[in-house]
């Protein structure tokens, strides 16, 4: 049925990854990033890497899982490292044609940003697979909750997310409604060149829309309704807490990040 | 004073064409005059347009009144002031339960009230507790309610209506998209919580037979009340009923014809049992 559809990939599973507080993941996903973007040299690799197998392995998220998401991104692999595989100036020429040449510089930049977008993916996956939704948009109220100061509405930003994932499925299945509705009118969506398609959609989108801002304003009317005021004077059911745990991330977060830059400035090698 | 009261209440639907001229008027609400006391049971009757949807609107101040005033628990609805402390005394239900759950796990969702007028953390865990043991929906606590059949929505909704521990309930046509047994539940639901929890419930419905079981009816059409009594009273008056093409109850219909055909079966009876009662009575 198409309502069992979850959004985001969520993987749900008993670890220490999926216990931690949302605040802490957003954070090491950061973290991770400055890292994965700053360290220079073999030694460096060597601990990303071994930090990545490390949480993989805590997450008990099966790999398979993870490379999921690396298939959506490998044309965008393949293109970056071809261009930095042939627009890098080095010292070691091994072949030229007009401005497009191969040197040495050009192999371990192409060898580097594949394993940049790899790690990349892999990593920030990881923390989708983690975390709920909720617990994300929660997660993510609360750590920028600083900036209400310069007025950027968070609570409403967060609403508008947690509310966004509510009807994700819900439209998804008037959509199929309406399309089966259409194509019992004689509507044809699947035959015809793209010009052809992108017409047929409009007969779908028009009540679709339509019904979209009739359930904005119900919903509207029911929350207001229920005293909802934006988030002032708000309370929460699941308040976010830390626990020991989240406390001992952070450590090991900071002290990887501290690492990470120390092998880089003590052992920059190779590059 | 009841626990609802309007006094003239008067809600006109304006439309303006782009120059801001008034263009046409529809009188939702015509000199509307309610009260109903905490603790019962109210039903509202009427067609679609019958302005019954607006009255319970205004109910909730989710609608401010042309003319005439509206006290709920004693407070003037129309009072900026008042618009938060009313809502929190009465709940209401809508039609479309999909349109007014919130939340993406049934739990959150019924918290969601509770959190907006600022209950602390532990008590919103034990009103969640009790609320959902109340539509008896605990056992769905932690599920999507994209999973959820549309009684048993509504149920949910229900629940976190309760959860703001409301002194009354409006229900807007709150089974008109169910199937008969969603409905069944709701129903169910909505009579427990008057009787067990002492709630003032007002239930609009277009549907007869969910009258029957009130304590007292209203009837309304373009926007007036035409008539108000104990259930028995409204279907006593068959013939009434019938030039404002109401319904009546199954039973009570065929009451009447048995009655007209010459049978001394007496007015206003609702259910199976009192016909079974009438007809062997007969001999």
């Amino acid at each position: 049925m198409i309502r069992d559809i979850t959004i985001g990939q969520y993987y749900p599973a008993d670890s220490l990854l999926h216990r931690l507080d949302p605040r802490v993941k957003l954070f090491t996903t950061v973290i991770y990033i400055i890292a994965l973007f700053s360290f220079k040299g073999i030694v460096g690799l060597a601990l990303i890497t071994g930090f990545l197998y490390y949480v993989i392995k805590i997450s008990k998220v099966p790999f398979r899982f993870m490379t999921r998401g690396l298939k959506a991104i490998i044309v965008l692999v393949v293109i970056t490292s071809i261009f930095s595989l042939l627009g890098t100036p080095g010292d070691i020429v091994f072949w030229k044609w007009k401005s497009l040449q191969l040197t040495d510089a050009g192999i371990i930049n192409a060898v580097l940003m594949t394993i940049r977008l790899v790690y990349l993916i892999l990593g920030t996956s990881l923390m989708t697979l983690t975390t709920t939704p909720n617990q994300l948009t929660n997660g993510l109220e609360t750590a920028l909750a600083p900036l209400n100061k310069f007025h950027v509405p968070v609570h409403s930003i967060a609403m508008m997310m947690s509310i966004a994932l509510r009807f994700i499925p819900i439209l998804i299945e008037e959509t199929d409604k309406i399309m089966k509705a259409q194509m019992a009118r004689g509507a044809d969506f699947e035959n015809g060149n793209l010009i052809q398609k992108a017409k047929a959609m409009v007969p779908l989108l028009v009540p679709l829309f339509v019904s979209a801002f009739r359930r904005a304003e119900d919903l509207a009317m029911a929350m207001e309704a229920r005293c909802y005021n934006g988030g002032e004077g708000r309370t929460k059911m699941k308040p976010l807490k830390y626990t020991q745990e989240d406390y001992n991330a952070y450590g090991i977060v900071i002290g990887f990040l501290v690492l990470v830059i120390i092998a880089a400035n003590v052992v920059p090698f190779p590059q | 004073m009841g626990i609802i009261k309007t006094k003239g209440l008067v809600h006109d639907f304006i439309r303006r064409d782009e120059d801001d001229n008034v263009e046409s008027i529809t009188t939702a609400l015509d000199h509307v005059d309610l009260d109903v006391k905490e603790g019962q049971f109210i039903a509202i009757l009427g067609h679609n347009g019958s302005g019954k949807s607006t009255l319970a609107k205004h109910i909730n101040a989710l609608l401010s009144a042309t003319e005439g005033t509206i006290w709920v628990d004693g407070m003037d609805v129309s009072k900026e002031e008042n618009v938060i402390p009313v809502r929190k005394s009465a709940g209401m239900v809508f039609q479309n339960p999909d349109n007014q759950i919130i939340a993406n796990i049934v739990e959150e969702d019924v918290a969601f009230g509770p959190e907006n007028i600022g209950v602390p953390t532990e008590e919103i865990w034990e009103r969640v507790e009790k609320s959902l043991g109340a539509v008896r929906m605990t056992k769905y606590r932690n599920h999507s309610p994209n999973k959820l059949s549309g009684g048993q929505k509504q149920r949910v909704a229900i629940a976190g209506v309760m959860a703001m521990e409301p002194k009354c309930i409006v229900f807007d046509e709150p089974t008109a998209m169910l199937d008969p047994n969603g409905r069944k539940d709701v129903l169910k639901a909505a009579h427990e919580l008057n009787k067990t929890k002492g709630v003032t419930v007002l239930l609009i419905t277009h549907y007869m037979e969910e009258v029957v079981d009130a304590d007292y009816v209203y009837v309304m059409e373009n926007g007036k009340i035409i008539m108000d009594g104990t259930p028995r009273e409204i279907f006593s008056r068959v013939e009434e009923l019938k030039a404002h093409r109401l319904d009546v109850p199954q039973m009570t219909l065929l009451a009447h014809e048995l009655r007209q055909a010459g049978l001394p079966i007496p007015n206003g009876i609702l259910t199976r049992e009192e016909l079974i009662e009438a007809i062997m009575k007969v001999k």
